[in-house]
């Protein structure tokens, strides 16, 4: 399968200056990282706060670019300013707060700021502007204030004005932080609709463990490294080491691994209920 | 509380007005703006005012929200007509009391002046009841185009509008949540005098500048991430472009100019 | 300290075309000490209701009492209600202004008016309550971490020593270490003597874990209210208005329909692993399948 981004090697400096304009402090938001995803996949990334994650989705967007290795994105090399444009193109961005990402006053313009930022032909943007709208079920607000939305709705208005740049890849940063439970639950449908419909290959970055439930492969990083990867049953079987750096697991893996201690013949990889309930009454 | 101040407050509605090009609506709102001073005498503020009727009438928009816009310059008009009315010498003593005369002059020119800023108001207010803020950024970005060559910042200016209209009602319900937040911890924001009331204010302002700074923040990375580089190269989904009922206006509006003129001659 | 509220009705704007009806008679009684969970859709109107609970919203009709004294009769003060009745917001670090922790979290009592010694030795004490040492007293509150921050703003509260602490969503945001070490400290705060607390949260497991009794608001009403056990046994009913329950909750009611249910009921990882336990007997030998770690 085709490569949509490729980093390695990649390390990024903060550099805090004091009053004189000196380096004072030298934060490493991200400390060696290698990351490869391919076409069509669904990553979730989960760390605690400040692992570096965020700092990570930012270099996929180009918005910062590594102090040490290199990052591409279909094959552009971030570091080259050539490439910038076209790279958030195809890999737009989604934020934490709903409010701080929509520009304009109604929906339908805030959708079509991306094209017309790319100089999109105007008949082409309404277009865009109406397929996004639909895909993300927001067409009957295309005209309401976006004042009026609930979080979920506001973060899907997001998504579709990333979606009418036509980007091969969506990477998500921490989208659900600021929502209530049904908000969260109409993000994460709208992600996964588009990763298993549309084929857009979607980052994920959360601390909601049940979020990465359904991703290919969880990356889990800490302290701007990638502390261990793998499928989501891997990844969250190691209920130890996710609690260890301040992660959580889903309840039924958690009590799966503390009874598999205690002698019980559980596997330790289960996530859902089904699976927890097919583990009990096998052993009953 | 703060929350019920409406700023640019578009009224929808399907109307004649409603369905005017932005640009057009700008040119001719300044239009009739700027014939206020040529208006003479009760016969020329007479003209303007079946102008405003018809122009309300034309609007859709119920008279009673021209009249808010009015309530907020309540004071100033006041002011203007005192000042007018006391301070304009010449023509026949009406009244005395004291240092301060009422003159027939004074009378007139208070009156007028009150009008001609009543007038104002309505007139603008029906292009901001009529278009909503969008296109009205629209229309200007648009008209000030041509000036770009003399590096006037069309665009910028534009931009800065939207974003301005898009994050006031956010800025206001979050001073109303930082006010609560701040009372709930004791803070009083309304009694004492002139000094203690701007001191109590720092714990409300220096939270909402921080927030600001931050959603600025936030904002000019969600648009540098959606390619925005300004203007330049930039199109629009929605082209402005002028109707058939926009001459129609333009024509009302010169035969308005017109009236106007002829009675300024006449008289 | 008790909170009694009868036939309590809350409007927005009433006489305007943005008229909307928040609460629609709410009728509460809320003991000293008990540990409360307000659960709810975003506009149920819990909001609504914790603002009425410290005066910061007047109540179109009905009455608020506050051990036995109606806070908007006329020998009532808001300022005194407002001590008695901690109300921590949504995100409270966006309220921080001051120079330095210490006088951030001195801000309440100042306003109180207590004498320097008083507030010195209840900003030390709140602080202290949240987890954070003397050494924090002198940083900048902005350049502390988010949890950090979070701690701040809700010292700024408790050093005011409210008999009733309201916490709007105070997890919000957190990542799961931030939540369980600020739900830890809250469920510290009850612990010590006799506070009232009423937490209102989107979280099902950490309701489930902490209070001792659940109201569940929707559409401006309660329509539920009891210890999490009984609660939760609502599944239908809360799924009805967007709420849920904790996912070992889900598994039991799986089990149950499955034939081989589980006794009493499970709302906790620790009720759950005890009910596993006794329906599968001491574990035995592996009888095989299944991955081994």
């Amino acid at each position: 399968m085709e490569k949509m981004i490729v980093g390695e090697g990649l390390v990024f400096e903060y550099h805090q200056h004091n009053d004189a304009g000196e380096v004072e402090h030298i934060h490493r938001a991200i400390d060696g990282l290698d990351l490869e995803v391919r076409k069509g996949q669904f990553i979730a990334i989960l760390g605690h706060n400040g692992s570096g994650k965020s700092t990570l989705a930012k270099h996929i967007n180009a918005l910062l670019v590594p102090t040490e290795g290199w990052m591409r994105v279909k094959g552009m090399d971030t570091r080259e300013e050539g490439n910038v444009w076209k790279i958030r193109q195809h890999a737009g961005m989604v934020f934490q707060n709903p409010d701080n990402q929509i520009i304009a006053t109604i929906v339908e313009e805030d959708v079509a700021f991306g094209p017309e930022n790319l100089g999109v032909e105007p008949e082409e943007i309404r277009r865009r502007v109406d397929q996004s709208l639909d895909a993300v079920e927001m067409g009957e607000y295309a005209t309401h204030s976006p004042n009026k939305l609930s979080g979920g709705q506001k973060q899907r208005v997001a998504i579709a004005g990333v979606l009418a740049m036509r980007p091969s890849c969506i990477i998500f940063d921490e989208p659900t932080a600021m929502l209530d439970p049904s908000g969260r639950k109409e993000v994460l449908d709208t992600a996964l609709q588009l990763n298993r419909n549309e084929g857009i290959t979607v980052i994920l970055i959360t601390h909601y463990m049940d979020e990465a439930i359904h991703a290919d492969r969880v990356i889990v990083m800490d302290q701007g490294k990638i502390a261990f990867q793998g499928t989501p049953k891997e990844v969250f079987s190691r209920t130890e080491e996710m609690k260890a750096i301040g992660l959580d697991v889903p309840q039924v893996t958690e009590i799966a691994g503390r009874l598999k201690r205690e002698g019980y013949d559980f596997p330790v990889d289960l996530l859902t209920i089904e699976e927890m309930v097919g583990a009990i009454c096998r052993l009953k | 509380m703060i929350r019920d101040i409406t700023l640019g407050q578009y009224y929808p509605a399907e109307s004649f007005l409603h369905s005017m090009d932005p640009r057009s609506k700008i040119v001719l709102t300044f239009t009739f703006i700027l014939s206020l001073f040529l208006a003479k005498g009760a016969p020329g503020y007479g003209v303007a005012f079946l102008f405003l009727v018809l122009a309300i009438r034309a609007s859709k928009v119920p008279p009673r929200f021209m009249l808010k816009g009015l309530k907020a310059v309540f004071m100033i008009i006041l002011l203007t007509v005192f000042i007018n009315l006391f301070l304009t010498p010449g023509g026949a003593v009406l009244f005395q009391w004291g240092v301060f005369k009422v003159t027939r002059t004074g009378l007139e020119t208070a009156v007028f002046m009150a009008l001609r800023l009543i007038f104002l108001i309505v007139g603008s207010s029906i292009l901001t009841l009529t278009t909503s803020p969008i296109s009205l950024t629209d229309g200007i970005e648009a008209l000030l185009k041509p000036w770009e060559k003399v590096k006037v910042p069309a665009h910028e200016i534009a931009m800065m509008m939207t974003i301005a209209l898009r994050f006031i009602p956010i800025l206001l319900e979050e001073t109303d949540k930082i006010m609560k937040a701040q009372m709930a911890r004791g803070a009083d924001f309304e009694s004492g005098g002139l000094v203690k009331k701007a001191q109590s204010l720092i714990p409300l302002l220096v939270p909402l500048f921080i927030s600001s700074f931050r959603r600025a923040d936030d904002l000019a990375l969600a648009m540098e991430a959606r390619c925005y580089r300004g203007g330049e190269g930039r199109t629009r989904m929605k082209r402005l472009s002028y109707t058939r009922v926009d001459v129609a206006a333009a024509l009302v509006v010169a035969a308005y100019l017109l009236a106007l003129g002829l009675l300024a001659r006449w008289l | 300290m008790s909170i009694e509220i009868r036939n309590l009705h809350f409007t927005y704007g009433e006489g305007t075309p943005f008229r909307k009806e928040a609460l629609r008679n709410v009728n509460l009684e809320i003991r000293t000490g008990e540990f409360i969970g307000l659960m709810g859709h975003t506009g149920s109107g819990k909001s609504t209701l914790i603002q009425q609970v410290n005066g910061l919203l007047k109540p179109t009709a009905g009455e608020i009492r506050i051990h036995g004294k109606d806070i908007h009769s006329k020998g009532a003060s808001l300022k005194d209600i407002r001590q008695e009745v901690g109300l921590v917001f949504q995100y409270p670090e966006h309220q921080l202004f001051e120079m330095s922790v210490y006088k951030d979290v001195a801000f309440g009592p100042t306003n109180m008016g207590l004498s320097k010694d008083e507030i010195h030795s209840r900003v030390v004490d709140a602080l202290d309550r949240v987890g954070l040492g003397e050494d924090m007293q002198e940083a900048s509150p902005f350049e502390l971490s988010g949890g950090q921050k979070r701690r701040v703003a809700i010292a700024g509260v408790l050093a005011m020593r409210p008999k009733i602490l309201i916490l709007d969503e105070p997890t919000a945001g957190l990542d799961p270490k931030g939540r369980d070490e600020i739900l830890g400290e809250i469920g510290r705060i009850h612990g010590k003597g006799d506070m009232t607390v009423i937490l209102v949260s989107h979280s099902m497991e950490d309701i489930a874990n902490h209070v001792e009794r659940i109201i569940v608001m929707d559409k401006g009403e309660v329509r539920m209210d009891g210890p999490p056990k009984q609660v939760f046994q609502e599944v239908e009913h809360l799924e009805a208005m967007g709420l849920g329950v904790p996912q070992v909750t889900y598994l039991a009611k799986a089990l149950e329909a499955k034939g081989c249910g589980l006794e009493g009921t499970v709302t906790t990882v620790e009720e759950a692993m005890a009910a596993i336990r006794s329906l599968l007997g001491p574990p035995g030998p592996a009888k095989g399948g299944g991955i081994h770690d």
